[in-house]
């Protein structure tokens, strides 16, 4: 367990370190600067701003004092919104990515789940055949698809739904929808294909032949062993989309931290770009010690190690 | 001739598959006696599991039965609806199988699972159950049993699996055991353990046994009766002793060819048995074995051979036996 | 194989008679033995899903490499006073065109806001779409497989620093990286053109060669583990031991014997690494991180569509359907081609 802990920590610390290294210099590729585009400010406010920001120093310096300000926990000042630390920026964005992101999770589980365990159970029959149609279109259709032609049929064709901002419940539906969308034809595909293993295991024959009846037999010995590999993928699944969609949040004009992230880099706001990119990063990790936690109290014969 | 718990007549089974019809019980007929042990021997695919299950009613997808009648204990097995069937599953019949890696359920404890079925068909309450359940343990020799009630399958040995897979079984104490292969993934030395304890077991609790397996070795000590199985159907059934030491069909005779002796002065050769198992899906006219039959006839190939009964107990479907009776016929006609 | 009684049929003395080898042999039935490559192509034929998606496939293909060349108008082409046109619409210069009695090709999917011909942008754009499909695909294949044959074929130490690698770029949150290389990857390389000897990327386009690097970058880590895990099981065969004792090379083992043997799994995971590039890319168009004005890509002909949805809903409706629908047929078919390979792998 100690053991475990450790490889954890270290492996996470590692990676979180290169993210970290990898994103600042990619973003000093990308040629123009935060100030840049500003027509209004003078060349002088500009080399101001930028002095005052420490950009004006060698690159490696600036990365120096970034990751030093970032191990002390402080991703200082963001360069566009002027006074806004991005810590709060985050904190102010990641509620509202998370909740569409957390319940769009909720729903693809709550439909994912027992659709394929209806269409293992159906197998072959008119019932599973229409569930994984519906299933493999779900994984073909890009996401900015659904949410566009959703939008259009649902927001301006048919006017039941509105098509922008997060004010009222009503607003939720399609952004939640979208997002949920993709998740929900994976976890469908992943849970028939891991049930029909489950069912043509040794012990189910054996809960069978004690006299459980078929959906006793189901609950108990099956769907246990079955949602192993939907655990696996929720983990990392669910670190993305609390984080926000990218394509969502900028269809359904949403302020969330994805939508952030993109208009960061389009105005070259390193730091909040560097910020987003350490908190996902982070975020992802500690899902997947989640699921390894998860896991292990679903399946005793794993070890964490 | 004493009652019969298992009768099994004419049973006819197949699977459906995309690939078409898979024949895998043709006329099928066997019974036991209380307090009997039955030997079901012959290769893979000749349809001694498919037996068992179906009298389980615990055929798998997509077989289904095609004819004859399933008698077990009063209960006319193939009329049972479902629910019916569910009540006498591990309760009055039971089943252990072949692999106890995979047969239990890697998340939940050994206690779970024995308790399982003693509280579906007793009114004992869950404490009364978990006492049962170590009292089973014991009774299939497993120390310490407390402790093993709150273990998981991936904690034991392959042998300790099986005797927790015994206990399962017992635990509502069955008038029939089927044991399907039950020591082919153990340890040789495993093995007799697992086979001793099972007819200890059957002289304490007085059920009946049926053992399902491919090797005759295995079942020459402790059965009674023994049925050969080719094909889909019972080519040869009788007391051990008969199989043994007046083998009259040829794919028998074949079978104890090539078991080694170690009595034999001798030395001779083993003997295989030339040859491939028929294609169930497109099964021969005559006989089944008669391709890889060393004395295979004219007629075996276009005719399906009756059964002879040899004695009380003991029959046999060969053209063979019949010849000697025609043979006889024949001289007779002529004198 | 009802029984049947004796007195229904009439036996003789010859009947008794032992059978001949000859006659024995005449009642085996082979099933006519069939080499794994045909019986995976005769499988993969009967899948009428795999088949029709396909045959959709290629008639994209046709349609996005071939008759842009033969189409009256190009995908660059502004068209003065046409913009906006409803499909099969015409506008009134052209309509004066045509009542002088001159031949106007139609507008089948109408124009865009800048009066250019919407069919052949689409046309267009499926064919980035397919390009970066392929192409990345082919390159994720190239370095997966070499990546993950070295690795699980040596074993040890260097497997274990080789897999160390590959689960640290897993669980580097990848989309991130992508929107971010992708950006940032646009300018050097676009420098890189304008020196000598590099005018062929200018062909292509910066932005396509951009994506190409961040798909290589990154997407090759699942195909180098599938092939490791292939191999490692390969690598157990006596065939590869045999090949050992006889001296063969550790270049021929991996080429002669381990790839040849994980062909199936290769071609399967390729076929299903198409539709996730092109999802991917589709995605950055959308963003407007892909390629570069004026190529159109179906994700950004259907991001440029929303200013418009209310009145020109069929837009947005033609690159989203049509990337739809490639991605669906590509999954299907490598579906249908992973029955076909291997009827018990499952996803």
């Amino acid at each position: 367990m100690l053991r475990y802990v450790v490889k954890r920590v270290l492996l996470a610390a590692i990676t979180i370190f290169l993210v970290a290294t990898i994103t600042f210099f990619l973003m000093r590729m990308v040629p123009g600067g935060p100030f840049i585009a500003e027509k209004s400010i003078s060349e002088q406010a500009q080399a101001a701003l930028n002095a005052k920001f420490g950009l004006d120093k060698p690159v490696w310096v600036q990365y120096k004092n970034y990751m030093t300000g970032a191990l002390h926990g402080d991703f200082s000042l963001s360069l566009k919104q002027r006074g806004r630390t991005v810590s709060e920026i985050i904190a102010s964005k990641f509620p509202i990515s998370a909740k569409l992101g957390g319940l769009s999770v909720l729903i693809a589980l709550a439909i994912g789940i027992p659709f394929g365990s209806i269409a293992a159970l159906n197998r072959g029959k008119w019932l599973d055949q229409l569930i994984m149609v519906i299933a493999t279109c779900g994984i073909a259709f890009p996401s900015f698809v659904i949410c566009t032609v959703g939008m259009y049929l649902f927001g301006v064709r048919l006017k039941w739904l509105p098509t922008f901002g997060l004010t009222s419940p009503l607003h939720y539906i399609l952004p939640i929808f979208s997002l949920a969308f993709y998740p929900m034809a994976y976890i469908t595909r992943l849970m028939r294909s891991s049930m029909l293993d489950v069912l043509d295991q040794d012990y189910m024959r054996t809960a069978r032949s004690k006299g459980l009846s078929r959906s006793r037999s189901l609950f108990k010995h099956a769907l246990r062993n079955a949602v192993l590999p939907v655990v696996t993928y929720v983990g990392p699944m669910l670190a993305y989309t609390l984080t926000g969609s990218f394509v969502v949040e900028k269809i359904f004009v949403i302020p969330g931290l994805g939508g952030q992230f993109v208009s960061s880099i389009m105005t070259r706001d390193y730091t909040v770009i560097m910020g987003t990119t350490i908190f996902l990063a982070t975020l992802l990790i500690l899902m997947n010690v989640v699921v390894d936690i998860i896991y292990k109290m679903i399946d005793p014969r794993i070890q964490l190690k | 001739m004493s009652e019969k718990l298992v009768d099994i007549q004419n049973e006819k089974l197949s699977f459906f598959t995309p690939a078409g019809e898979v024949k895998a019980l043709n006329d099928v007929s066997l019974y036991i006696r209380p307090g009997e042990v039955l030997g079901i021997v012959g290769e893979s695919g000749s349809g001694k599991s498919v037996t068992a299950y179906s009298l389980m009613g615990l055929t798998a997808h997509p077989g289904r039965l095609t004819g004859g009648d399933i008698y077990f204990n009063g209960h006319h097995i193939n009329k049972m609806t479902e629910k019916e069937m569910r009540r006498i599953r591990g309760n009055e019949v039971s089943i252990i199988f072949q692999d106890p890696m995979t047969s239990l359920n890697p998340v939940y404890t050994i206690g779970n699972q024995i308790r399982e079925g003693i509280l579906l068909h007793t009114k004992r309450s869950e404490k009364q159950a978990n006492e049962r359940a170590c009292e089973l343990l014991r009774l299939v020799g497993i120390n310490e049993p407390e402790k093993r009630m709150k273990q998981y399958p991936h904690e034991l040995s392959g042998g300790m699996r099986q005797r927790v897979m015994i206990a399962i079984a017992l635990a509502c104490e069955p008038k029939l055991l089927i044991a399907d292969e039950p020591t082919t993934a153990l340890d040789v030395t495993i093995q007799a353990q697992i086979l001793e304890l099972m007819m200890s077991l059957k002289e304490k609790l007085d059920m009946s046994i049926i053992i399902i397996t491919h090797d005759l070795g295995v079942v020459a000590g402790m059965c009674d009766r023994i049925a050969v199985m080719y094909a889909g159907k019972v080519v040869e059934c009788g007391t051990t002793d008969e199989i043994f030491y007046q083998p009259s069909h040829e794919y028998t005779k074949g079978l104890l060819r090539s078991i080694p002796n170690l009595y034999e002065k001798d030395h001779k050769k083993l003997v295989p048995i030339q040859g491939l198992p028929v294609d169930l899906l497109d099964l021969p006219e005559g006989c089944p074995f008669a391709t890889r039959c060393p004395n295979c006839m004219k007629v075996c190939m276009k005719h399906m051979p009756e059964y002879t009964d040899l004695s009380d107990n003991h029959y046999s479907a060969c053209w063979l036996l019949d010849k000697e009776k025609f043979m006889k016929k024949q001289r007779g006609a002529l004198t | 194989m009802t029984s049947k009684s004796p007195l229904s049929f009439q036996l003789n003395t010859d009947d008794f008679l032992p059978a001949t080898d000859e006659e024995k042999q005449n009642l085996v039935k082979m099933r006519p033995s069939v080499s794994f490559w045909k019986d995976a192509m005769s499988r993969l034929r009967r899948n009428k899903v795999a088949m029709i998606s396909l045959a959709v496939i290629l008639v994209v293909m046709i349609f996005s490499f071939i008759v842009p060349a033969f189409y009256p108008y190009r995908y660059e082409q502004q068209i003065k006073g046409s913009e906006y046109l409803h499909p099969m619409a015409y506008s009134e210069q052209e309509q004066a065109r045509m009542d002088a009695g001159e031949k106007v090709f139609p507008h089948i999917l109408g124009t865009d806001n800048l009066g250019r011909d919407y069919a052949v942008r689409v046309m267009m754009g499926s064919r980035i779409s397919l390009l970066v499909g392929l192409v990345a695909s082919a390159i994720v294949l190239i370095i997966g497989s070499i990546y993950g044959a070295v690795s699980g074929f040596f074993g040890g130490w260097v497997d274990t620093i080789m897999m160390r690698i590959v689960d640290i770029i897993y669980t580097i949150p990848d989309i991130l990286l992508i929107v971010l290389l992708s950006f940032a990857l646009k300018a050097p390389i676009a420098k890189l053109a304008a020196r000598k000897g590099f005018g062929w990327i200018q062909v292509m386009g910066p932005n396509l060669i951009s994506i190409f690097i961040v798909f290589a970058l990154l997407y090759w880590v699942g195909m180098a583990r599938i092939v490791r895990g292939q191999i490692l099981t390969l690598k157990q065969n006596e065939y590869v031991t045999a090949a050992k004792a006889l001296g063969a090379s550790n270049a021929r083992i991996i080429r002669r014997h381990l790839l040849t043997n994980c062909i199936g799994t290769l071609i399967v995971t390729t076929t299903l690494q198409i539709p996730s590039s092109i999802f991917t890319e589709s995605f950055l168009s959308f963003l407007g991180m892909g390629v570069a004005v004026p190529l159109p890509s179906l994700g950004s002909l259907a991001s440029d569509s929303l200013n418009g949805l209310t009145s020109y809903p069929y837009l947005l409706m033609a690159p989203a359907l049509l990337i739809s629908l490639i991605i669906l047929s590509f999954n299907l078919f490598g579906d249908g081609l992973r029955d076909a390979f291997d009827p018990k792998m499952k996803s």
